[in-house]
């Protein structure tokens, strides 16, 4: 046996010494879930020692509210107080609770507790996970695209438009009857689904699979984007501030050990939400929501879900017997804090526009109005309601009876609203509408009720005027597509003689045009007001009618002499394929198209006039979608728009100019390209007749000796021999 | 255009009009089991050829007007004398016959057997012996689509001289062929869809082709280089080329089956005149309430007719302002050459006078 070496503890190096055994036994076995009922607070007074034990009663008696302290230490050193405390409580639900209510509580005015579990410190701190000097954030820098309104600066005032066919978008000048011209190169795969521009053609939004992306400037680069995986529907609200998208997947937290998570743009909160809404200009979520229960796994969405005040200040969502109304301004949150009960709304819509209420002064700024109906419960009739926000009261309320639907027509300023109800008979075998019109700027805001015998299917209002059209059919049974039982009603409010010491009675809205036997189901009125067209959608027919409301000339006897109005079809036109109309918003031009998405017929789009004239036709084949760009509102003032008209003439003879020499730059460019066609074509032709000739095939047939035999033949039918004498 | 004349004669869908060489006559034939020839100025009906038992695919006569060929699905191709219309010899095949043709000479002629039940679609060329009625019941010539290569024949057309053929395919493909070895000359495919006819220029040394992808194109023989493409709204059935005037005539229409939800002129049966050169669409002409199956033009350009699926044969001839349209182009060019014309008969003038000087 060797001899043992002699012991030297100086010799030693405790480095190398395996403590294993001793640490695995000595190890303090907390037990589970031990350290969770530790906090730690930071962010309490620094003071001196002395003031300890003061401050450790004040942060007992706070902290005690959240459950009961087992031990409560307030370290100190160098004769001051750290800062910072730590918590311990009987058990990890409390320490939750305090960790819940107090972080962030504002202890006075210089001192906000910062809460946080203690095991949170241990993993993130004492790791070196983060790290221990502050690093600044880089604020990317701002990066230009261009002017967003570029298309405003066009020295010919151009309208722009956006195709979409096939896999390819492109946007482009409108030319009137010219080709027109591109504003950038098409692009393919620029959308998985449909392009939508922003309500004041600011931005230009298309639809991917991982999420919105928007475009914007001359050259239509990308901004931004937002990311909501399979993204079906998108809107924007009036002022281009908020993005709304909704998608059938609900929003999924990665797990929070999982590396995407810290930089996931949704927070637990939004954890299975499906709507989002998006500030446009950080493309950040400021808000989510889960779809209301009676709208999951519906193939029908109503969108948009969320509606929109007129001046972005406050937006609603409609939920089962209630209403909410957020104050965009205030972080999204609830007006009064509460949901608007309305037990049983069906409907909902904001108007337009400001509305200037009687009962207000003059100066006072344009209030916030919305409309919406309940239908009848078993002990309330149907109830068509205005409601102002953010008072919440409510202005004027209309009874109804028979009620089998309403729906929700606002004139475009928000002065008027018409209520259509259709209604039934006590029997219910059939039904009719009624029209009740609030006039939102009257005194008391009178209503009046027009009773119809036919079904109202469609109305529209002049967008600033006083007048509406209808489209209405009566209801019987045999509802033949193939007969046209529709009627067009225009209607217009009396004239009201003017003068001194007559009361100008309320309006009173009278029909004073109808036409009868059409197929039209659709009705579209100039966003200027005057013009309107009828059109025959989704039907054989594919009529088109454009009429003028303010014709200037004798006026028929079947028009009531009661109002101003004179209407007088101007054109019509057959359009077979149409499935979409939509008026440019200077009112001057409208276009149909007809989209490869709901048939394969005619797919292309024409360009009509405001007195229907069509300037340009193109027929596409897998033509998906054709889109005006919005325009914001003009900036002219009264005065200068009056100049405008007054020097009408001057202008116009102006722009004829312009166009003719438009015209004639773009007729010489085709007259050059089929000059250089015929060319080639010619020449190659000749090189094929000298190659036949060498191959000595020409056609042995002689185009001129074309040998015309006319045989003449005379039959004698009938020999009658008669003497005379 | 005038007032077109409606030949009535048959009882089901037209599938093959055609004029003869001198375009006196026109030809017909339908899935009746009947070909009928009419006189084309005034439409009287001259006579019938009765024998097949089966849907009549396609005519044609030969140059002279003397043989006139048919093709059925009764897997028979028969030979007529075209001045009494008696059957003279009867080909038998294997498969339905679809298509069939007079080589430029008249000597020649090939079917296209169709590629059903187990049989390889085959382009057929037998001889044509004027001296007897008995023809040869072997074909010179067999050209197989072999499987692999491509889908089915549909169509095909001799080419100049009758060296080659042109061929499109059901996959929306051409092919050329040599018509006296059969060796494959190249292919090209511009069409999505089954190419529904093939029609030559009157030298046949171009053609145009309809498909069913909703386009007519242009191409030469030598190189089946896209010269021109004449996009349209509806698919098309057939195409033809207008002698004298540079026009093209397409005729189609949607399919028979999903017309049935649609009303006639959302079927767009119509026939649609294009400029052969710049591609624009000139007119067109309404009438059918089918689809039109087959447009075929007057060889000396004054008239065309099409053939219907709904029964009727229309027959068009063309008033002045057909002959009388031209583009600015077109009427410049034709003062530039009249000028050059003029200047030159006038220079010729000068130097007879001259000589006469000399003299």
């Amino acid at each position: 046996m060797p001899e043992a070496t002699e012991f030297d503890e100086t010799n030693v190096n405790l480095n190398e010494v395996d403590f294993s055994d001793l640490e695995e036994k000595y190890k303090v076995q907390a037990p589970d879930g031990f350290i969770n009922k530790f906090v730690v607070c930071d962010g309490t007074p620094v003071a001196p020692e002395s003031k300890a034990p003061v401050l450790k009663k004040v942060l007992a008696k706070l902290f005690g509210q959240c459950g009961k302290i087992e031990r409560l230490d307030v370290p100190v050193n160098e004769g001051k107080t750290t800062g910072y405390v730590f918590v311990e409580y009987s058990n990890a639900q409390m320490a939750l609770n305090a960790i819940k209510h107090l972080n962030g509580k504002k202890l006075d005015v210089k001192h906000r507790l910062l809460v946080n579990k203690l095991s949170d410190i241990e993993k993130y701190v004492l790791s070196g996970k983060v790290k221990d000097e502050f690093d600044e954030p880089k604020i990317p820098e701002f990066q230009s695209h261009g002017y967003m309104k570029s298309n405003l600066r066009d020295a010919a005032g151009r309208d722009q438009y956006l195709l979409h066919q096939n896999d390819e978008v492109g946007v482009y000048w409108f030319k009137r009857n010219l080709k027109p011209e591109p504003a950038i190169s098409p692009r393919s795969q620029w959308t998985s689904a449909f392009m939508k521009w922003s309500p004041k053609g600011t931005y230009l939004f298309s639809l991917f699979p991982n999420g919105i992306q928007c475009w914007g400037g001359a050259d239509f680069e990308r901004i931004s984007r937002f990311f909501h995986p399979s993204v079906r529907l998108v809107d924007c609200s009036p002022n281009e501030k908020y993005l709304v998208t909704l998608s059938p997947e609900p929003i999924a937290l990665p797990p929070d050990d999982h590396p995407s998570r810290a930089s996931f743009l949704f927070g637990p909160e939004s954890q299975g939400h499906k709507l989002v809404i998006w500030d446009i200009r950080t493309s950040l979520p400021v808000k989510t929501f889960a779809l209301p229960p009676n709208l999951e796994n519906q193939a029908s969405m109503p969108w948009p879900l969320i509606k929109w005040s007129y001046n972005d200040k406050y937006c609603a969502r409609m939920g089962p017997d209630a209403l909410a109304v957020y104050d965009v301004e205030n972080d999204f949150s609830l007006i009064d804090k509460k949901l608007v009960k309305i037990s049983g709304i069906m409907d909902f819509e904001f108007a337009p526009g400001g509305v200037k209420l009687a009962a207000n002064r003059k100066s006072d700024p344009p209030e916030v109005v919305l409309s919406y109906w309940t239908p009848e419960s078993s002990n309330q009739s149907a109830r068509c309601s205005v409601m102002q926000l953010p008072s919440r009261s409510v202005l004027r309320t209309v009874n109804l009876v028979q009620v089998s639907d309403c729906q929700l027509f606002w004139q475009g300023q928000g002065k008027y609203l018409c209520c259509r109800v259709n209604r039934h008979t006590k029997s219910k075998k059939t039904r009719f509408t009624n029209l009740q019109i609030f006039q939102l700027e009257e005194r008391d805001i009178p209503v009046e009720s027009i009773d119809l015998q036919d079904v109202v299917i469609e109305i529209a209002w002049e967008p600033r005027g006083k007048r509406f059209v209808t489209i209405s059919r009566p209801d019987s049974s045999e509802n033949n597509p193939a007969f046209p039982t529709n009627s067009l009603t225009f209607y217009d409010t009396e004239e009201v003689k003017k003068g001194k010491g007559i009361m100008v009675p309320i309006k009173r809205w009278i029909p004073f045009k109808t036409t009868a036997g059409k197929y039209s189901n659709v009705v579209k009125f100039s966003p200027k007001g005057r013009f309107v067209v009828m059109a025959a959608m989704r039907d054989v027919k594919g009529e088109l009618e454009f009429y003028d409301l303010d014709f200037d000339g004798e006026k028929p006897k079947d028009q009531s002499k009661k109002v101003a109005s004179n209407v007088k079809m101007l054109a019509t036109h057959q359009y077979q394929g149409l499935t979409n109309l939509e008026w440019e918003v200077s009112g001057r031009f409208i276009a149909g198209w007809s989209s490869s998405w709901k048939h394969k017929i005619e797919n292309g789009f024409k360009i009509y006039d405001c007195i229907g004239r069509l300037l340009r036709e193109e027929i596409i084949d897998g033509f998906k979608e054709f889109e005006w760009r919005p325009r914001p509102k003009s900036l002219l003032t009264k005065g200068d728009k009056k100049k405008v008209r007054k020097s009408l003439r001057e202008y116009s003879a102006q722009f004829e100019e312009e166009d003719a020499m438009e015209a004639n730059a773009e007729l010489r460019e085709q007259i050059l390209r089929r000059k250089k066609l015929l060319h080639d074509w010619r020449s190659w032709r000749m090189s094929v007749d000298e190659k036949l000739e060498k191959m000595n095939l020409v056609a042995h047939r002689d185009e001129g000796k074309v040998e015309v035999i006319e045989e003449i033949k005379e039959i004698v039918l009938d020999e009658k021999e008669e003497i005379v004498e | 255009m005038m007032r077109p004349i409606l030949l009535k004669g048959h009882e089901r869908p037209l599938t093959q009009v055609k004029f003869n060489a001198d375009g006196d006559l026109l030809f017909s034939v339908s899935k009746d089991q009947e070909a009928s020839v009419w006189y084309s100025s005034n439409g009287e009906r001259i006579g019938t050829l009765n024998g097949h038992k089966g849907t009549i695919w396609s005519i044609d006569v030969d140059p002279e007007t003397d043989y006139v060929t048919t093709a059925s699905a009764d897997f028979t191709g028969k030979l007529w004398k075209a001045q009494s219309g008696e059957c003279i010899y009867t080909w038998n095949f294997d498969a339905p016959a679809k298509r069939v043709e007079f080589s430029p000479d008249g000597n020649k002629v090939f079917f296209i057997t169709d590629e059903v039940m187990g049989q390889i679609g085959t382009i057929k060329i037998f001889d044509i012996d004027h001296s007897k009625n008995e023809q040869s019941s072997t074909p010179v010539l067999e050209i197989k689509n072999d499987k692999g290569v491509s889908e089915r024949f549909s169509v095909a057309a001799w080419g100049y001289g009758g060296l080659t053929i042109v061929a499109g395919h059901a996959n929306g493909k051409l092919s050329k062929w040599d018509a006296k070895t059969g060796a494959f000359l190249g292919g090209v495919k511009p069409h999505d869809l089954l190419v529904t006819d093939i029609q030559t220029s009157p030298d046949k040394t171009y053609f145009i082709t309809s498909s069913k992808d909703k386009s007519a194109k242009l191409f030469d023989v030598d190189k089946l280089e896209l010269l021109k493409s004449y996009p349209s709204d509806a698919p098309l059935n057939s195409a033809c080329i207008t002698p004298v005037k540079d026009y093209i005539i397409v005729g189609g229409g949607q399919d028979a089956r999903d017309v049935t939800t649609t009303s006639a002129s959302e079927g767009k049966f119509e026939a649609k005149i294009h400029h052969k050169i710049f591609e624009d669409e000139i007119g067109r002409v309404k009438g059918h309430f089918g689809p039109l199956n087959y447009v075929a033009v007057h060889p000396r350009g004054t008239a065309y007719a099409s053939g219907g699926e709904d029964g009727y044969i229309r027959v068009h001839h063309f008033a002045k302002s057909y002959f009388d349209f031209q583009y600015d182009v077109e009427k410049t060019a034709q003062a530039a050459e009249q000028q050059a014309l003029d200047k030159k008969e006038q220079e010729e003038e000068e130097k007879k006078e001259q000589q006469a000087v000399e003299a």
